[in-house]
């Protein structure tokens, strides 16, 4: 009879009245075809996958990750806040044990949210991803966590939240940001000062076939995984990467999706991005659903699978196994590279500049972190949105040292509350949010 | 006059209804063996002294397709799957004539891989040989293009007797309870067919000629012919003739709980402003899943006369049943051995009674009277435990929308109500522990067979409209018809509609009873090629909801 080897839970929103308007690649019809192919496959009565329902995030689940410009209410929608809430039923569900891993098949999706959010980047409002990584730190005391990014596109939002924090391992596998949205994650890019090496950039030409994706998971993602050690592991599995995606250009199919799933053994799976409806997600997601549960998945192919017509090129390949190399180098350095980034409490200041594509805003920022070897590092980010608000965000990490603290609260208190529409201070050990 | 009769597990009881109320009820012990002497002497008893011409409707409702499965007396026949990307479909067989073929549909209901004729020659043949005479054919998407089903069907009629098809079952998407489901209405055909063409024979020689409805899983009813197609819908219409029963005396506009109290199990289910809740996909039982329709009900293995024993200083109740109460010459204690001793109860042999009380009580270290109260009590609160449990679980059920997110309803009964032999002795004290309005269904021992007399004729429509490629259909009820781009919301309802009463009127649905029609479902969504509107995809289902027949809402008060 058929049954899930591991107990895997799911939480499916394909939230059929959301749309960012009727023409958008994110409307409602997205999942449909999905649900489709998983009700007809008879996915919700295989013994072994539980399906749950999603609950709302709270204002308070956000603040643990992000500061929402001027507030949550103004940025998101019960979509967005369901969307979160279904991670976090999953995560639950997960960290409960009452399942062994799970996937959140959820929309709108998060990765292109960033630390401070003035709206919709990419499709994006909030992420929801780090809302679910924060809260898992909050309610379990999970210390260490890796987020690997199969998302076509590079996880510039889940990349910028974690870009201090060297508990949390980020790895985003994306096309090469010259030729796509939102044109970052290049190998150089491997956060900040106090966590140089846990963030990881890997940037593949276009045309990367399922053979280049199973490499870099092989050679590079599994072994990092490997020394990192995490304590779950977290999948944005973005579908973008098929080969009928509109907005990509790539060659990856729903066995290689469902591989890939194999070989990372990811605790939680979430859902990102993915625009190929019919063709390529009701296949995709089947296969992952059933490589997490550990159901054989060999008759999962697309209809018009051919693989002799999807073969990437050995010049591409050979970019592949280079950047691959690359990246090991820079892991391999990680210590070295925090250790030569600057003195203990020594404040470095970094420019940023953001374009919100589906919302239309810019925003600039000006970022002091404090540097650290005890702790993340506290930081402030000074960002003044076209059009929008201007703000102040204080973030303390959620294993800060005295020190950090200390320099966090005065950050907050020295902030001239007349230059600013709002001042935020994410008192992460405490769990507190403060705003003036 | 209308006649309700109930195959039940013990009894079999038939009433005789007027608009006057209860006329006439006989009961008869239900012989598995032989249900058709049962039910055939069920209707002797009641028809006598009464002249047939007067009736006007008679419903049954037979164990017989629930005990074939349970007994796995059903006859082998052939299947036929095809299934293209996806699991595996071995993981479904039905059996040792199950035949895996090629051939492919999609989810929008495009040809993706055709049909191999020679294959299913082939197989053809080999069914053949083995003697097989009833095949179902089933398709992955048939719901969306059953053209490979109908091929298939077209190539094997001149080998078989008859032939099931997948997309005829439902509307539902679901391969794996499409095969399951397709496969039950094949193996239960010849026996459904001879039982009640028997009935049927019979019933024509003592006069009565009216058309015999039979009670479905929904508590609606069939034509005998409609049921011909699908006798797998007659499979646990016991629970749904009890349920039926409680109707009459259920709140209007609030939900309430029915509790069928039986001497082995306990069946729970709900009502929702008099209309029963049904089972989201199909029938569900145990490992046995179905795209049949059904209300939501759930048994629980503890009744008056579950076995009572003490465990590690414990008390246990049920799930088996040894025979009767002590008090009725039975072998151990059970409940309704601790209602003799606490007096709620005044039938039966209370020295016996309260013989086989006084083990439980020795072993848990308390009086007689102690002990009957704490098994009384224990028994109250597993049942209420178990029905509690099915509102949180009914009550968390995933919701695909934000609109059914934020509006999601809750189920929260204000009423009870008890059927089954010891229903008014749970009622007073069930009312006492949980502070809950609790009522014992009036004539509660009969209350299934006036449900079956009473329930009015349901089904339901699925349809799927596409724009993009200009067609509207229903295929299981054999529907398609070519539509323009401008079809509307409004043209899929009015065509939902004109289809839901022909398949009622079909089914035997008396035209008075086809008010109260209900949209189960309805989704509209753009197909967007290159980032322009292509057309629209709109989906709806629709219901005649199962209730009772006008006329005799009063008469039972
Ligand atoms: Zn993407
Ligand atoms: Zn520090």
């Amino acid at each position: 009879m058929l049954k899930a080897l591991h107990k895997t839970g799911l939480v499916f929103f394909p939230a059929f009245d959301w749309a960012i308007d009727p023409t958008h690649p994110e409307r409602e019809e997205r999942l449909l075809y999905t649900q489709d192919q998983v009700t007809e496959e008879g996915i919700f009565d295989i013994p072994g996958i539980i399906e749950y329902k999603p609950m709302l995030a709270t204002a308070e689940d956000i603040r643990r990750a992000q500061f929402c410009v001027p507030d949550e209410a103004a940025i998101t929608t019960e979509s967005h806040l369901i969307s979160a809430g279904g991670a976090k039923v999953i995560a639950d569900a997960v960290m409960n044990k009452e399942v062994k891993n799970g996937f959140a098949l959820i929309r709108p999706p998060g990765h292109h949210s960033m630390r401070v959010s003035h709206g919709g980047r990419g499709f994006c409002h909030i992420n929801i991803e780090a809302i679910m990584v924060e809260y898992i730190r909050s309610r379990y005391g999970v210390k260490r966590i890796a987020i690997v990014d199969t998302d076509c596109h590079h996880g510039d939002g889940t990349d910028n939240i974690f870009w201090h924090d060297p508990d949390v391992l980020f790895i985003s596998l994306h096309q090469d940001g010259r030729t796509m949205f939102p044109g970052t994650g290049f190998p150089g890019e491997l956060g900040g000062p106090n966590a140089k090496g846990s963030n990881l950039n890997i940037p593949l030409p276009p045309g990367t076939s399922t053979e280049g994706y199973l490499y870099v998971i092989n050679h590079c993602v599994l072994p990092v995984l490997n020394e990192f050690k995490p304590d779950l592991v977290i999948n944005s599995a973005g579908q973008d990467n098929h080969y009928t995606d509109p907005l990509t250009n790539m060659n990856f199919c729903a066995q290689g999706y469902a591989e890939l799933t194999t070989l990372l053994k990811p605790d939680i799976a979430v859902l990102e991005g993915g625009y190929a409806i019919e063709g390529a997600l009701p296949y995709v997601n089947l296969g992952i659903i059933l490589a997490m549960a550990g159901i054989d998945y060999t008759g999962v192919v697309e209809p018009d699978y051919n693989p002799e017509k999807l073969k990437q090129s050995v010049s591409i390949t050979d970019k592949i196994k280079k950047t691959t190399a690359q990246i090991n180098k820079y892991w391999s350095q990680r210590f070295q590279m925090r250790e030569d980034a600057g003195k203990p409490g020594e404040i470095q200041i970094r420019h940023k500049e953001i374009f919100y594509d589906t919302d239309n805003i810019f925003e600039r920022q000006k970022e002091r972190v404090r540097i650290c070897k005890d702790c993340g590092g506290c930081f402030e980010i000074d960002s003044q949105a076209t059009p929008g608000f201007h703000i102040l965000g204080v973030h303390i990490p959620i294993n800060a040292c005295p020190a950090c603290i200390e320099k966090g609260y005065e950050f907050f208190d020295k902030a001239v509350e007349n230059k600013y529409h709002h001042v935020f201070l994410m008192d992460r050990p405490k769990g507190n949010y403060h705003i003036k | 006059m209308i006649i309700g009769l109930d195959v039940g597990g013990t009894h079999t009881y038939a009433v005789l209804l007027s608009n006057q109320g209860v006329e006439k009820s006989v009961k008869v012990t239900t012989n598995h063996a032989d249900l058709f002497s049962t039910v055939l002497s069920g209707f002797t008893q009641l028809l006598e002294s009464i002249d047939p011409s007067q009736i006007e409707r008679a419903v049954i409702s037979t164990t017989l397709t629930t005990n074939a499965i349970i007994q796995q007396t059903m006859e082998p026949v052939g299947m036929i799957v095809s299934a293209g990307p996806g699991i595996d479909p071995e993981f479904f067989r039905t059996g040792e004539h199950y035949y895996a073929v090629s051939g492919s549909i999609n989810h929008r209901g495009r040809e993706k891989a055709s049909v191999n004729e020679m294959q299913i020659q082939d197989i053809a043949k080999k069914m053949v040989d083995a003697g097989i005479e009833y095949v179902g054919v089933v398709s992955k998407f048939c719901v969306r293009n059953p053209s490979h089903e109908i091929l298939i069907k077209r190539m094997l009629n001149k080998y078989f007797k008859k032939i099931f098809l997948g997309h005829h079952v439902s509307g539902n998407l679901n391969f794996p309870r499409r095969i399951a489901t397709t496969h039950l209405n094949a193996a239960v055909f010849s026996l459904h067919k001879s039982f009640f063409e028997a009935v049927k024979k019979s019933l024509t020689e003592k006069g009565l000629t009216v058309p015999i409805q039979i009670l479905k899983a929904d508590g609606g009813t069939m034509s005998l012919e409609a049921s011909m197609h699908f006798p797998g819908q007659t499979v646990l219409s016991g629970p749904a003739a009890s349920i039926m029963g409680a109707i009459p005396y259920a709140p209007e506009g609030q939900d309430a709980i029915v509790l069928d109290i039986g001497g082995t199990t306990t069946d729970i289910a709900f009502l929702v402003d008099k209309a029963p809740l049904l089972e989201p996909v199909g029938i569900q039982r145990g490992s046995y899943k179905s795209l049949i329709r059904s209300l939501r009900t759930d048994s629980k293995g503890i009744g008056g006369d579950s076995t009572l024993r003490v465990k590690d200083g414990n008390l246990t109740i049920g799930p088996d049943r040894q025979g009767p109460a002590m008090a009725f010459g039975g072998p151990l204690p059970t409940p309704t051995d601790a209602m003799v001793v606490l007096n709620v109860m005044d039938t039966g042999d209370r020295e016996k009674a309260t013989a086989g009380i006084e083990t439980i009580a020795r072993q848990l270290g308390l009086s007689i009277e102690e002990a009957a109260e704490k098994i009384f009590k224990t028994c109250c609160t597993i049942i209420l435990k178990k029905t509690f449990e099915m509102i949180d679980q009914i009550n968390s059920q995933p919701v695909y929308t934000v609109h059914d997110f934020l509006e999601g309803y809750k189920l929260s009964p204000q009423k009870i109500l008890v059927l089954g032999g010891p229903a008014p002795f749970f009622a007073q004290k069930i009312e006492d522990l949980y502070q809950i309005d609790t009522l014992a269904v009036p004539n509660s021992p009969v209350a299934n067979a006036v449900g079956a007399a009473l329930a009015r004729t349901t089904c339901e429509v699925s349809l799927y409209a596409d724009t993009e490629q200009g067609i509207v259909t229903a295929h299981e009820e054999d529907f398609a018809e070519p539509i323009s781009k401008t079809f509307s919301e409004d043209d899929l309802m009015e065509t939902a509609y004109t289809l839901l009463k022909e398949k009622a009127i079909n089914s035997g649905a008396d035209p008075e009873n086809l008010e109260e029609v209900e949209v189960v479902e309805f989704q509209k969504f753009n197909i967007i090629r290159n980032f322009s509107p292509r057309g629209k995809i709109f989906r709806t289902k629709m219901q005649l909801k199962p209730g009772l027949i006008k006329g005799y809402e009063t008469v039972l008060h």
